[in-house]
């Protein structure tokens, strides 16, 4: 009996699939399994996601605290964090080898609900990269290179010769390669393309289209053949959904699943109308945050807005009440203040409007950009003034302002501690609650819009209540600067309006180009 | 160099005559046609034109050389905007079934605009440009050149002048063609160091150690720095200028500069004694103040990437030889061996070029006329050569056909190479 299982146990391909504690998730799962099984794995792989989504927001990816409450919630879902894995049960009464087989077939549950749109294929393989980034990083030295075995991970590595001829440039490309370190380790020399996340941040040495990357920075090229990897797999997925949307247990549970990702997304409907253009000047002093006030009083003082400005002011007010004809009066009557005349406004800006309302080009109803979106995104350049004055202000500069608003010293300067800890939300947060003369907002700030509704209901302004439709609705890319007429138009089409668009088939881009962009 | 004042008005009639007799097609279809190797590759092209009006065409496509100048020659446009290769002819994007039309392949392109200096220029602001700030257009060019042959091994780069206030890259090597969105936006990245907006006092901000493309780019800054920001600029010759950057320093250094500049007038003087502070500080080893000189020349000097532009795959960019709208001027490449010399202002305009057509012939050019006819050309296209040469447009279209040169070669290595692979095997 207890040979046979043993035997048992050791031809089972399961175990040969759960062998190391992290995976590339390269061979799908073909056992049967429970509806509310499959259920249940796919809820709280989601719930796990949206976790490494937030804690992405709040912490440095690389620092303490993210790894420890990574951690907890790993521990907490019944998700793998052993390197080693035997039958034993836990308290939780699994075993580890059972928590890895959760680990396998979530993420594959999740591929089908999140490989339909762009969107969401983007917001899906962003935190699967953070979480296997964080379980990577985690791991022993022994146990990283047992996985680039497993996975047959090979990569050029230099040559003593070579590593002391570039020794010094290879010293100033990497922190914490030190002389010492760099006769230690090994260098991996790939072509840039392979580790972009190192050439964005400029923390390796490039030469000749080559990156020189030590050993200690391996997990961005591991990342990258995961994300490649994954990428495609989406993209091989989305073609053959159509089989498994046809199976009518799975299908509603599916799109719950997909739709569960975004929250509010603080589109119009509901309070459309309610504004006037008259009340925008008092009401961006009383309820607008600081970065929407801030483009507010730039657009008021120079009567221009560039691109970037007018994108998040624009969908901002969208999503507070304007009309379309509001908006178009609202922004030519300040243009033509300036060096614009109606003519040219017409010409080269109302396009734009219209656009933001859905009225042009692929006629996707944008949404408003959330806080995320603003501090991640186009971080404003020369001339600009959009972005989150708390992510992108000289925090002498960001203390004026808060001066000048009669923000009392104590609480600017626990702003300004919030935004030191880089916890920007949380800094918009304070200054809600400072102006707003309250103790605890009792809400978690992640919109601009958000801040407004909470902030008018309580002012009493009544132009709260926000949209509650929670579809995924996408947020336009940058579309070119000037010629916005038919320049570049957004790629993320609204799902209901794909089907329909076929006239629009330019402006939509190809599953598999889409997966090379990122 | 006989001037010829250049009028917007007379753009419509001079147009013609332009895309008729000078514009080179016959270099630029061998341009974008990259030696034919890719099937479908001109083809597949998208260009867009501006008519009057602001009449913005987009998804033009042409099958052929002669196809493409007729268009050109019947639409007459005021600008031409180069796209990306897409998967489908972009003139019957309409026809292909949703999703499958798709931008695959463009050359890696920069955009370099002297607007987005305007806060540490005092000579020009907004689209006027003079030889002063001009140099900020070379210090751009030196560095990103050098990175991207050396740092990205790229060899196939061609700067050109957008006709008003700024420079193009087009990096055409096959590799950057095929750059994904995701590849572009961390090469302008890697190349970008000045960041914030309007927000935004210090741009720059240095740590150690300094990345080898760091320094390597600081020599370039190095050199230019004295003569243009201290001299050229001015920017510590009065108050207004000089507060700017004091705003850079730490508190420490800016007391003592502030007693120091009461004294001394001599902006040279002022910029090395505040070079000394830092250095000083650095040797006590004060934090934050490791590099703020290093800081502010890169702040005043350093090339500013339109990053939206590099990073999108069907992001257009105005085409080498299109006529600027405004200026008259004619996007011409720059040549890098004479960088230093490139003055924006000798560049032809569209009416100079014009007007150089009706001067009568000189013996010599009647020479090279008659070395021409016994070539097997035919009568149209051997006009056509005949006349850019006689206009102040042929060394540039010679710098162009240089360049396409060192492309074909490369691509015939390229092809040996793989064919010596293949007998190997």
């Amino acid at each position: 009996m207890q040979f046979s299982r043993k035997k048992k146990l050791l031809s089972n391909p399961q175990n040969e699939l759960y062998g190391h504690c992290l995976q590339f998730y390269s061979q799908p799962p073909t056992e049967n399994m429970s509806l509310s099984e499959f259920e249940t794995f796919a809820v709280e792989r989601l719930k796990l996601l949206k976790t490494v989504e937030n804690l992405g927001v709040s912490y440095v990816k690389t620092s303490d605290p993210y790894h420890k409450k990574l951690y907890a919630e790993l521990t907490n879902l019944n998700f793998p964090h052993k390197t080693e894995a035997d039958d034993r049960k836990d308290q939780t009464g699994l075993t580890e080898f059972e928590k890895r087989r959760k680990d396998h077939i979530s993420h594959f549950i999740l591929r089908l609900a999140y490989c339909q749109t762009e969107d969401l294929r983007r917001w899906f393989i962003q935190q699967e990269m953070d979480l296997f980034r964080y379980r990577f990083s985690d791991l022993p030295a022994r146990y990283k290179t047992e996985f680039l075995h497993r996975n047959n991970l090979q990569y050029d590595t230099l040559s003593v010769e070579e590593k002391r001829k570039l020794a010094v440039k290879l010293i100033n490309s990497s922190y914490g390669v030190s002389g010492a370190t760099v006769e230690e380790q090994d260098f991996y020399k790939v072509p840039f393309q392979d580790a972009l996340d190192l050439v964005r941040t400029r923390k390796v040495f490039l030469q000749g289209g080559y990156a020189y990357i030590p050993h200690q920075d391996i997990i961005s090229i591991v990342l990258n053949d995961f994300r490649t990897r994954l990428s495609k797999a989406l993209a091989l997925t989305a073609r053959s959904l159509p089989a498994v949307q046809s199976d009518e247990r799975l299908q509603p549970l599916l799109s719950h699943l997909s739709h569960a990702y975004v929250g509010q997304d603080y589109s119009i409907q509901k309070n459309i109308g309610k504004i006037s253009l008259e009340q925008i000047d008092p009401l961006s002093a009383k309820s607008f945050p600081l970065c929407m006030r801030q483009l507010h009083k730039s657009l008021r003082d120079n009567h221009h807005l560039r691109h970037g400005g007018r994108m998040q002011y624009g969908l901002f007010l969208k999503g507070v009440g304007l009309t379309l004809d509001q908006a178009l009066q609202f922004w030519r009557s300040e243009f033509v203040k300036g060096k614009v005349d109606a003519d040219k406004f017409d010409k080269q800006y109302a396009y734009n409007v219209r656009h933001m309302f859905g009225k042009e080009g692929k006629r996707t109803d944008y949404t408003p950009y959330s806080c995320m979106k603003v501090i991640l995104s186009n971080a404003p350049s020369q001339g600009d003034y959009h972005g989150c004055p708390f992510r992108h202000s000289d925090p002498e500069l960001l203390k004026q302002k808060l001066q000048s608003y009669k923000l009392s010293p104590s609480g600017i300067s626990q702003i300004l501690d919030l935004v030191k800890g880089m916890h920007y939300q949380l800094a918009c947060q304070k200054y809600f609650e400072f102006t707003h003369g309250i103790e605890d907002s009792g809400f978690s700030l992640n919109h601009p819009n958000q801040y407004f509704i909470e902030s008018q209901k309580l002012l009493g302004g009544g132009g709260g209540g926000g949209g509650g439709s929670k579809e995924v609705k996408s947020e336009p890319e940058m579309p070119q600067k000037g010629q916005n007429m038919a320049a570049k138009t957004p790629s993320t089409p609204h799902p209901q309006t794909q089907a329909l668009s076929k006239q629009d088939a330019a402006e939509m881009e190809d599953l598999d180009s889409l997966f090379k962009d990122e | 160099m006989p001037e010829a004042d250049y009028d917007p008005a007379s753009l419509p009639d001079l147009l013609p005559l332009y895309y008729r007799r000078l514009f080179p097609f016959s270099q630029y279809y061998r341009w974008l046609n990259y030696g034919g190797v890719t099937k479908g590759y001109f083809q597949n092209r998208e260009f867009s034109f501006t008519l009057k009006d602001d009449i913005y065409v987009r998804y033009q496509s042409f099958s052929t050389q002669s196809e493409l100048e007729k268009e050109m020659q019947k639409m007459n446009p005021y600008k031409i905007d180069v796209g990306a290769v897409y998967s489908h002819r972009p003139n019957q994007h309409n026809t292909v079934k949703s999703g499958a039309f798709q931008a695959l392949e463009k050359e890696l392109v920069f955009d370099i605009d002297m607007t987005d200096y305007d806060d540490v220029r005092t000579c020009c602001s907004a689209a006027d440009i003079c030889m002063k700030c001009w140099t900020l257009m070379t210090i751009a060019i030196r560095i990103l050149d050098r990175a991207l042959r050396e740092d990205f091994g790229f060899r196939h780069l061609l700067w050109v002048y957008s006709g008003r206030r700024g420079v193009h890259c087009w990096v055409c090597d096959e590799a950057a063609r095929k750059l994904s969105v995701a590849a572009r936006s961390a090469v302008a990245e890697y190349l970008s160091l000045v960041k914030g907006g309007e927000d935004m006092v210090k741009k720059v901000q240095l740590s150690e150690p300094l990345h080898p493309f760091i320094r390597e780019s600081l020599v370039v800054v190095e050199k230019y720095f004295p003569q243009y920001a201290i001299s050229g600029q001015d920017i510590l010759g009065n108050s207004k200028t000089v507060e700017k950057v004091l705003a850079l320093v730490p508190d420490e250094v800016r007391e003592d500069l502030q007693t120091f500049f009461q004294s001394e007038k001599n902006p040279m003087k002022r910029w090395k004694r505040l070079c000394a502070l830092v250095q000083h500080q650095r040797v006590s080893s004060k934090k934050g103040c490791q590099h703020i000189d290093k800081e502010i020349m890169l702040q005043y000097c350093y090339p500013r990437l339109d990053v939206n532009v590099s990073k999108g795959v069907n992001h257009l960019l105005k085409s080498p030889f299109s006529v600027h709208p405004k200026t008259g001027r004619i996007s011409v490449p720059i040549d890098l061996e004479e960088l230093d010399s490139f003055d924006p202002f000798d560049v032809p305009t569209i009416s100079l070029t014009c007007e150089e057509l009706d001067k009568p012939r000189d013996a010599d050019e009647e020479d090279e006329v008659e070395k021409e006819n016994e070539n097997e050309m035919d009568a149209a296209e051997r006009r056509k050569i005949r006349d850019y040469k006689r206009t102040s447009l042929a060394k540039y279209v010679k710098l162009f056909d240089r360049f396409l040169d060192g492309m074909a070669r490369s691509r015939k290595g390229e092809m040996l190479r793989k064919s010596d692979l293949q007998k190997d095997f």
